[in-house]
């Protein structure tokens, strides 16, 4: 168990600043995620976590304590890579007890210890086993055995589903999960797939371009993204926008689209004309003949219990996620409604979202 | 007219099995998928056809003609693969007009630069030409290689995993724009994936594969809908199906050979505990954005289904379960009786 602290860590490599002073602390047990599309500066700021890399400026400490400048070594913190990498010679045993013989423990200790993880991922009945033969979820929990089995303060892991199928990686997604609460060790993971991330975090880290966009809980975020990139970002598929040229008055409850009147969260805040991205989930569109907000209808993604409409109107693409029973036909016009108290606002300019009463309300009921 | 035929077609390796008595047809501008997970044969299908594999029995028919015998280059097939292959010393220009350039072909460069840019275009990589293959995006560098096998006009696309190595949000879009190019330029495509969206989204029609057996082909409504079998049942649907004991049910509705009933999320209506039905318990709610989970548990059972945003549970509720139209399966896994066909929408 540990507490991680990031204080304004940067690191440049060369003239290309791949981190830009990024803050966040990692409650001591918590699943933390840091999600964010590759070259976002993720991987990075895990391996400075880790020691991996010397940070250009800032600070990181572990239970209150600058490891800044301490290497990997002496962090007492588990870097789990791509879970594949087992010694195929080995058997589990072996694989699970190597990193406790490298440091030389006694042979009793690294025999209790290996069969204490073993029962805790459920595979103590496969410990004279080769990995050779072992299935691909096995094996998954054999890596992550050697990884547990020093007791680290922290766990740190680096798109460690990446290789799966996606089948497989939902599975294993509810299973490190579950480990996780039985172990409580503090983990920070880093991830593309903001479905990984929304389904195991209890916060998520949204980086771009070498800085934190947001952090919140899953909800929170889905909800309430703070910018245009975390909206554009989390949701399959994401938030539509429809562009919006307009002036703005605190207090204000409705913005014109087309001369029609769409409701809205209340405004906290007044706005010069200009150009603003009006935020809208799938799941919050309907259908509604007599909406002066119409479009054309110009894909139909079939998913089983749902399907995905894709509506071309005046002003942006609209997507719907309505139920499959529905009947829509591709190329018709048909009339949208939006659900008002769930619309976010953006400045289109600087991506950021307006303070309304759906941000400052905080939690929603 | 099929483009291409598999006939009753065998491959194993050594003492593997990788494809069993497999025949398929696709049609001419189809879009085939065929899902299943590592190692049920798909990649081996597409190496059949384009001849990188010789069948141990049967035969792989090319536009009407058995082309078993012959070599790659003699099939008239492109091969798009997972992991994209470009040139990394030519420009995408270059990299796109490759395959007009062999010696086999002989384009006149007049064509080959009118073929690149359509093609670029269509995939919009235009203000991209100029470029280094080495400068572009992950994203960038995998239109390029969908676009060198368009340049060229074969009978079959055959495409392997060509979006897995992509990140989340490039996959969408790609999957859209893949489909409306086919769409566009009525292109057939053999692809093969282990992504239900990916399958469910592009095909015409989905094969399902295990084990190098196709177990069941259709479009993809008729293999939600109507699976024949719990494993297909189970390849498709977020959250995935709910298999549970018949027994469990306990009403006279169900069949007497069902051993196993099947609901999906839409299947499953979820009522106070007043009301009539079996009893569960609300056992956590997971958030995940656009779609809530909840979790019941039913006896010793466990039910995934979709919350609905207007009911608000919360863990240790107890609620009624109400069951429209399940699926019911008998000992072996496929699928009887009649209660559960569902008419088309």
């Amino acid at each position: 168990m540990a507490e991680i602290k990031l204080e304004n860590v940067a690191k440049t490599f060369g003239s290309f600043a791949a981190v830009k002073r990024v803050d966040f602390t990692v409650d001591h047990g918590s699943f933390f995620v840091i999600l964010g599309p590759s070259g976002c500066g993720k991987t990075t700021t895990l391996r400075m976590t880790a020691g991996l890399e010397l940070p250009t400026s800032g600070r990181i400490l572990l239970d209150g304590e600058d490891v800044t400048a301490r290497p990997a070594s002496a962090r007492d913190i588990a870097f789990v890579f791509q879970l594949f990498a087992l010694y195929p010679h080995m058997n589990v045993r072996q694989n699970i007890g190597f990193p406790l013989r490298c440091q030389n423990f006694p042979r009793a200790e690294i025999r209790r210890s290996v069969e204490e993880t073993a029962k805790l991922l459920r595979i103590d009945h496969l410990l004279e086993r080769r990995v050779g033969g072992l299935s691909g979820g096995d094996r998954q929990r054999v890596a992550l055995g050697r990884a547990i089995v020093r007791r680290p303060k922290a766990f740190l892991m680096d798109e460690p589903l990446g290789a799966l199928d996606s089948e497989f990686r939902r599975l294993m997604c509810g299973e490190l999960r579950e480990l996780h609460d039985r172990i409580d060790a503090t983990t920070v993971y880093i991830t593309h797939d903001q479905l990984e991330a929304m389904a195991m975090a209890d916060r998520i880290a949204i980086m771009n371009q070498g800085r934190v966009e947001q952090i919140g809980t899953p909800q929170a975020i889905y909800d309430r993204p703070a910018t245009m990139f975390v909206a554009d970002f989390i949701g399959a598929p994401p938030m539509s926008f429809i562009d919006v040229q307009t002036s703005l008055r605190r207090g204000d409850r409705s913005v014109r689209i087309d001369g029609a009147a769409v409701e809205m969260p209340e405004l906290f805040e007044d706005r010069a004309e200009g150009k603003f991205a009006l935020g809208v989930r799938p799941e919050n569109v309907s259908f509604a003949d007599a909406s002066p907000l119409r479009g054309r209808v110009i894909g139909a993604e079939y998913l089983g219990t749902t399907q995905i409409i894709t509506v071309v109107t005046a002003n942006g693409q609209i997507k719907a996620r309505l139920s499959s029973s529905e009947a829509v036909r591709v190329g018709e016009t048909v009339g949208l409604a939006l659900r008002p108290d769930r619309l976010s606002l953006f400045d289109a300019t600087s991506g950021q979202a307006l303070h309304s009463s759906l941000y400052e309300g905080g939690s929603r009921g | 007219m099929a483009e291409v035929a598999l006939v009753d077609v065998s491959k194993s390796f050594g003492a593997v099995e990788a494809v069993r008595g497999l025949s398929l047809s696709i049609a001419d501008g189809e879009f085939v998928v065929l899902l299943g997970p590592t190692g049920a044969g798909k990649t081996t299908i597409l190496r059949l056809i384009a001849g990188l594999e010789r069948p141990d029995r049967g035969d792989v028919v090319i536009q009407g003609r058995v082309v078993t015998d012959e070599v790659p280059a003699e099939r008239d097939v492109a091969f798009v693969f997972q992991q994209y292959s470009l040139y990394p010393h030519l420009t995408v220009y270059d990299n796109l007009a490759f395959p007009l350039r062999s010696p086999a072909r002989r384009m006149k460069e007049e064509v080959v630069r009118r073929r690149v840019h359509q093609v670029a275009e269509l995939l919009h990589i235009e203000q991209k030409l100029g470029n280094r293959a080495t400068a572009l995006s992950g994203g960038e560098m995998q239109r390029v290689a969908i676009g060198r096998a368009l340049v060229r006009e074969p009978a079959v696309y055959l495409m392997d995993e060509p979006l897995s190595s992509l990140d989340a949000k490039l996959r969408a879009e790609l999957r859209l724009e893949l489909k409306r190019i086919q769409r566009e330029l009525g292109t057939t495509i053999l692809y093969v994936t282990h992504d239900q969206i990916e399958a469910m989204t592009m095909a015409d029609r989905i094969g399902v594969m295990n084990e190098g057996v196709l177990i069941q082909l259709g479009t993809p409504r008729e293999i939600y809908e109507r699976p024949n079998s719990a494993y297909v049942a189970s390849r498709l649907g977020t959250p995935a199906i709910n298999l549970i004991p018949a027994e469990l049910l306990g009403s006279d509705t169900v069949p007497p050979q069902a051993r196993t009933v099947g609901l999906r999320t839409e299947h499953i209506r979820i009522s106070s505990a007043d009301r009539p039905g079996p009893l569960a318990q609300v056992h956590w709610v997971e958030h995940l954005g656009d779609q809530n989970h909840v979790h019941l548990k039913l006896a010793t059972h466990s039910l995934v289904t979709l919350a609905d945003p207007v009911q608000q549970l919360k863990a240790g509720d107890q609620v009624s379960l109400e069951f429209t139209e399940p699926l019911y399966f008998d000992q072996a896994g496929n699928r009887v009786g009649t209660d559960g066909l569902r008419g088309h929408a």
